[in-house]
């Protein structure tokens, strides 16, 4: 199957495939000496968002990453990659942390959405979400973020701010999931692959929008068909930009990622 | 908005009909409040603020009115009037249905930004309005709230924002999402060069905007029931599978939960902003 004939819809399914890697797989074999850190030091610890401090290559960064279930068992521990506010406030600690020890970070984008529950609410998503989006935009490391599955709304925002957006090639990222997008402006549900077609989601689209810099490649069917090829893309992406982002001054790093926003209109 | 042009037709009329309630329910000059069921007279209703003198309910109200009930008269100045509207998605109908709304609603996006007086005191104020696709944030909403933000930090004003949104603007895809991002940043640099930033929830306001800007306030206010949330009130209940329990996302539960700092009536709504810019002037 050659490129032109895949269709935005047939990212869909792939960026949600229950084979395809999540980010702990990324994490075990991008970064050696993985320390998982949990809890949000206010509520509670929030299984689906995952973080901690790795080495990458001689480099000691902080990783964060939205978990999606490996099997139906650890999809519902891990709410199907759908966070509550205690999961964005863990992130943000964690990149506070990683901003205190001068440590760039690298975040993994992979979920349907925020979750809209009452607990939700009741404990303030929308402020957890405005809150990282808003100190993302000012930390004084480097941020790469990397969208490896489904990115959907707030929820995939919330840990979106960096210096370096990227997207698996057969990832998708978007305002909310094609099926939502349908119901609302089609009032239909079942719209949704002319839905996924119109919306500009994948990596080739958003990366003539402007709104990602780099796509990273995938072997045909998937990064699950050929895992090593995809690991040894993204980490020699990873190992070279957080080279050149770290020899940037802080000032010019923030206001290179101030602009970067900016100007999306 | 169409309270206004009800006044302005009522205005011209013949002094006689006032006289006759009957001919005045005929020709539509009464309303009932969909809260306490109180039948009131439009021009009460809108004298009293848009608020209902029976039960205190908080119609929603346009830009234009929102402006005229905070800004001191004839003080307020447009800015970034000329962003407008864009169609990344080549979205079909999209820029059809803008035109549409344009031409009723009298306003050229979901917000009317500017410099004004309030009380006398400078600020730059930001107003949102829900008649213009439900107040969604797309590309010109963001650009146009990020210029007043990085207007109130190069004049060196506070800035005072009313939301009411429905959300991101769907038909803009991705560039609306990103507006969250844009706003937010611009809050982060303002907060940095230690501007005061008021933010005032009406009813409705979810998704981006309570997940971006909105919530980011130094000081965050409230009018009374207004709705507040991320997720709209039907995806949740569609999640869980069971009807949300009544004032659920309302002002009054977030106030509970922590999230809002006070809640205002509309009446006083002015005067406590202009205490507020008071407080914080150096
Ligand atoms: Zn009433």
């Amino acid at each position: 199957m050659s490129n032109k004939q895949i269709t935005a819809w047939d990212r869909v399914t792939c960026a949600r495939q229950l084979e395809r890697p999540k980010s702990l797989d990324y994490i075990e074999n991008i970064f050696t000496d993985f320390i998982e850190l949990h809890g949000d030091r206010c509520f509670g610890d929030d299984k689906s968002i995952i973080g901690g401090i790795a080495m990458l290559e001689n480099v000691p960064v902080t990783v964060i990453g939205e978990q999606k279930g490996r099997s139906a068992r650890e999809n519902i521990e891990r709410n199907f990659g759908m966070p509550n506010p205690e999961g964005y406030r863990k992130a943000l600690r964690l990149m506070e942390q990683a901003e205190k020890f001068h440590r760039p970070v690298i975040t993994f984008i992979d979920t349907p959405g925020a979750y809209p529950g009452m607990g939700a609410e009741e404990r303030g998503q929308g402020e957890a979400i405005a809150k990282s989006i808003m100190k993302m935009s000012s930390l004084k490391v480097p941020i790469i973020c990397v969208v490896i599955g489904e990115g959907s709304s707030g929820g995939a925002l919330a840990i979106g701010v960096g210096d370096k957006v990227v997207m698996l090639e057969n990832s998708v990222y978007s305002i909310l999931s094609p099926e939502g997008f349908a119901s609302i402006l089609y009032k239909d549900s079942s719209k949704a692959k002319d839905a996924a077609e119109n919306m500009k989601m994948t990596a080739e689209d958003l990366k003539k929008l402007k709104v990602i810099d780099e796509i990273i490649k995938e072997p045909e069917g998937g990064a699950q068909n050929n895992f090593e090829d995809v690991v040894d893309n993204l980490k020699k992406y990873l190992v070279k930009e957080v080279k050149e982002l770290s020899k940037k001054s802080t000032e010019k790093l923030l206001e290179n990622r101030y602009q970067k926003f900016r100007k999306i209109y | 908005m169409i309270i206004d042009k009800v006044k302005k037709v009522n205005e011209a009329e013949e002094k006689p009909v006032r006289n006759s309630r009957a001919a005045d329910m005929m020709i539509g000059k009464w309303v009932k409040c969909d809260n306490c069921k109180e039948i009131i007279y439009k021009d009460d209703l809108h004298d009293n603020l848009s608020v209902c003198p029976n039960c205190g309910k908080h119609f929603r109200l346009s830009a234009r009115r929102r402006i005229k009930q905070i800004a001191d008269e004839g003080t307020f100045e447009e800015i970034g009037e000329d962003i407008l509207t864009k169609d990344p998605l080549k979205f079909d109908g999209y820029m059809k249905k803008v035109e549409t709304l344009k031409e009723k609603t009298k306003i050229q996006e979901a917000v009317k930004c500017g410099i004004c007086e309030i009380e006398g005191e400078k600020a730059v104020l930001a107003v949102m309005d829900g008649n213009f696709l439900m107040g969604s944030m797309g590309g010109a909403v963001g650009e146009r709230i990020t210029l007043a933000i990085e207007t109130a930090m190069d004049e060196k004003l506070p800035l005072i924002i009313f939301s009411v949104s429905g959300g991101a603007r769907m038909q803009e895809g991705i560039i609306s999402l990103m507006q969250m991002a844009k706003t937010s940043a611009a809050i982060e640099k303002f907060n940095q060069a230690g501007g005061l930033y008021i933010s005032v929830f009406t009813d409705p306001t979810t998704g981006g905007v309570t997940a971006s800007f909105a919530s980011l306030g130094d000081i965050i206010l409230a009018e009374p029931k207004a709705l507040i949330g991320f997720a709209g009130p039907r995806v949740i209940e569609q999640t869980i599978r069971q009807k949300l329990p009544e004032g659920f996302q309302s002002a009054e539960f977030l106030l509970e939960h922590g999230f809002i700092d006070k809640i205002v009536e509309r009446k006083d709504m002015k005067e406590t902003i202009a205490k507020l810019i008071r407080m914080h002037k150096r």
